[in-house]
């Protein structure tokens, strides 16, 4: 009761602050929408006067001239569709973020309950408000795919009906070729059935943890145990199918194996970045006085080997697309490293070198500030690696990191702090009658 | 000179624990514990002071990193440059992805190898070399303090030891100088 109490005022102390940014931040994302109308007046001058030097540039090459005149009102066209398509990329990589951010703690709690894992259980409660936002991200990111396959925008390129019509002059053989996988209603219900099965098992999971707490027995504990090892095998199949499905598919052409292992590695580290961050709040409010700096040790040890193993994946998959230079895989990197020089460095530099050289030190993982800051650089890190999957295929080279992709992952960081404060703030802040709760308290390494 | 030693003889880990840590609330020194088995927070309780194979080990990755930099750039690119896969090695940067394996490989092989080989050295242990332990029991299932009674009385000592939980304590008298 008292921890549930001081949860509340925890939650009390936050909410102010995010529905504030939330408001301030819609109102920048309207900004956003309305700048975006002159923002792409301008770049479209800016392309015209970038045309005249492309026309003497081109003059050079006469094979390409024919082709060229014609091209040009296409090429205002596509440049105008990629900036259309700009805020609600930016609004779709926020939203996935911030979702995928829920669903990765979701998987890290349900190992936790398969592994029966010892040191972890005074952590339960700050998991379970962090998937507290699964099913508002859920409900989000829904819609935007439904406004997808409805046109209202056009970031899944696929999902033009003309592509895969035989008489157009679109007609996509490879397109129309995926399209037993790639249509728009089995797109759907996938989504609907990833959506569901994620949220079924967190509704259960913290249902069968609050009742745990006033139990005699363990049921509850081996009910949830069972639910998780089975949600673990649906979820390893979904993840993977919904990365292919939600993010591949933006290049609709291009494939990689290795995709949902690679999205997974970003998922996990983000989500334990995540986990230690609201802990570590938590801690220095005051609230979370049975978790010690071994645990917090623990989740930092997890981040360092998870951004490895998210650099161990990149690089897999680069590699082998480099070294073997077929040209219908290779354009995916061609793309990053041509248009994305910076963020596609970059984005290497933040989320491998610096928490390696920072995490380490064994000793620098017990400093909470050294967490934070390297949490922080390792969010930032997978956000723009997420950025740098998506807007590629949706935008082109018509990217930059402006008003709408800030506003929207400040909107979805406002409403993810939000919920998941709120979340923490309904229940006592310890699972109290967990069979490991003990261990856990007295865990030091 | 003489230095005399006594060895006590504990059956239980957690029993060791706490008479390391009597032990060392009244002051006696402890040489070394002998135990069957890493207990989990002996070095802590009997103040060893931490160990300092990690930095070393940071080190010697670093050194097999350059290691393998410098021996791909000569064999790839100086000494004999070849056409792989329609990517000729002209220049390591250019080529550096293909070489990433070799470069962590030897990272792991050198840190690994030389922290193996450091801890040998700084335990003075190498091939063949007799063993140390003051007795065979403590490779089975008995834990053996070494305690240097200085100039305390030994009885009294002994006493103490005994109080800790020891199931026998013997004297040594080490007459050798070193």
């Amino acid at each position: 009761m008292v921890v549930g109490a001081i949860g509340i005022v925890a939650g009390f102390l936050t909410a102010p602050s995010s529905t504030e940014e939330v408001k301030e931040m819609m109102a920048s994302h309207g900004d956003g929408h309305g700048e975006h109308a002159e923002d792409s007046h301008a770049t479209m001058e800016h392309h015209g006067g970038a045309e005249a030097g492309h026309d003497g540039h081109e003059a050079m090459n006469p094979r390409l001239e024919p082709a060229h005149d014609g091209g040009e009102d296409a090429h205002y066209e596509h440049v105008l569709h990629q900036l259309q398509n700009r805020p609600w990329s930016a609004l779709y990589i926020a939203c996935f973020f911030f979702f995928m951010i829920a669903l990765g703690v979701l998987a890290f709690y349900a190992i936790q309950y398969a592994a029966q894992a010892g040191w972890s259980p005074v952590l339960f409660r700050v998991m379970e408000g962090i998937t507290a936002y699964l099913p508002v991200g859920s409900i989000i990111i829904f819609i935007l795919l439904v406004l997808s396959a409805f046109h209202v925008n056009h970031i899944f390129h696929w999902m033009d009906p003309e592509l895969v019509n035989p008489e157009s002059d679109h007609y996509d053989a490879l397109i129309a070729g995926k399209s037993g996988y790639l249509n728009v209603p089995f797109f759907l219900i996938r989504a609907a059935i990833y959506l569901i099965g994620w949220n079924l098992y967190r509704h259960f999971s913290r249902r069968n943890s609050l009742r745990q707490d006033d139990a005699e027995d363990n049921r509850w504990f081996k009910k949830n145990f069972k639910l998780s090892a089975g949600f673990l095998v649906f979820f390893i199949v979904t993840e993977s199918m919904m990365s292919w499905d939600w993010i591949m598919s933006f290049d609709p052409h291009w494939f990689s194996t290795l995709f949902g292992w690679y999205v997974f590695a970003g998922m996990m580290v983000s989500a334990i970045t995540v986990i230690s961050m609201v802990a570590i709040v938590l801690k220095s409010q005051g609230y979370l006085e049975f978790v010690n700096d071994s645990h917090i040790h623990d989740l930092a040890k997890f981040m360092f080997g998870f951004s490895i193993f998210w650099t161990y994946l990149w690089f897999s998959q680069f590699m082998l697309i480099w070294y073997s230079n077929i040209p219908e895989e290779v354009t995916y990197f061609i793309t990053r490293i041509e248009d994305y020089k910076l963020p596609f460095f970059g984005m290497l530099v933040m989320n491998f070198i610096f928490p390696v050289l920072l995490l380490m030190n064994s000793d620098y993982k017990r400093i909470n500030w050294f967490v934070i800051l390297t949490g922080i650089v390792i969010l930032a890190g997978h956000y723009i690696d997420v950025f740098n999957m998506v807007m590629p295929a949706t935008v082109g080279e018509s990217w930059f990191i402006g008003l709408p992709e800030i506003g929207s992952v400040f909107f979805f960081f406002g409403l993810f702090v939000f919920v998941v404060f709120s979340a923490l703030a309904k229940a006592p802040l310890l699972a109290t009658r967990n069979p490991f709760v003990k261990e856990s308290k007295h865990f030091h390494y | 000179m003489a230095s005399k030693t006594l060895h006590a003889i504990y059956t239980d880990d957690d029993i060791l624990m706490q008479a390391v840590k009597d032990v060392r609330a009244e002051h006696y020194h402890i040489e070394e514990v002998y135990t069957p088995f890493p207990v989990h927070g002996l070095d802590k309780a009997m103040g060893l002071p931490y160990t300092r194979i990690a930095i070393t080990s940071f080190l010697y990755g670093l050194v097999g990193l350059s290691v393998a930099i410098v021996m791909m750039n000569f064999i790839m690119i100086e000494d004999w440059p070849q056409d792989i896969g329609g990517k000729p090695s002209f220049s390591y940067l250019e080529n550096m992805p293909a070489f990433v394996p070799i470069m962590f490989e030897l990272t792991v092989f050198f840190a690994a190898h030389l922290m193996v080989i450091t801890f040998y050295m700084r335990s003075k242990l190498w091939p063949f070399k007799k063993a140390e332990n003051p007795d065979p029991r403590t490779t089975d299932d008995h834990f053996l303090m070494v305690v240097d009674a200085g100039r305390n009385d030994v009885k009294k000592v002994a006493d103490f030891l005994t109080n800790t939980g020891a199931l026998e304590i013997k004297l040594v008298e080490n007459n050798d100088d070193h």
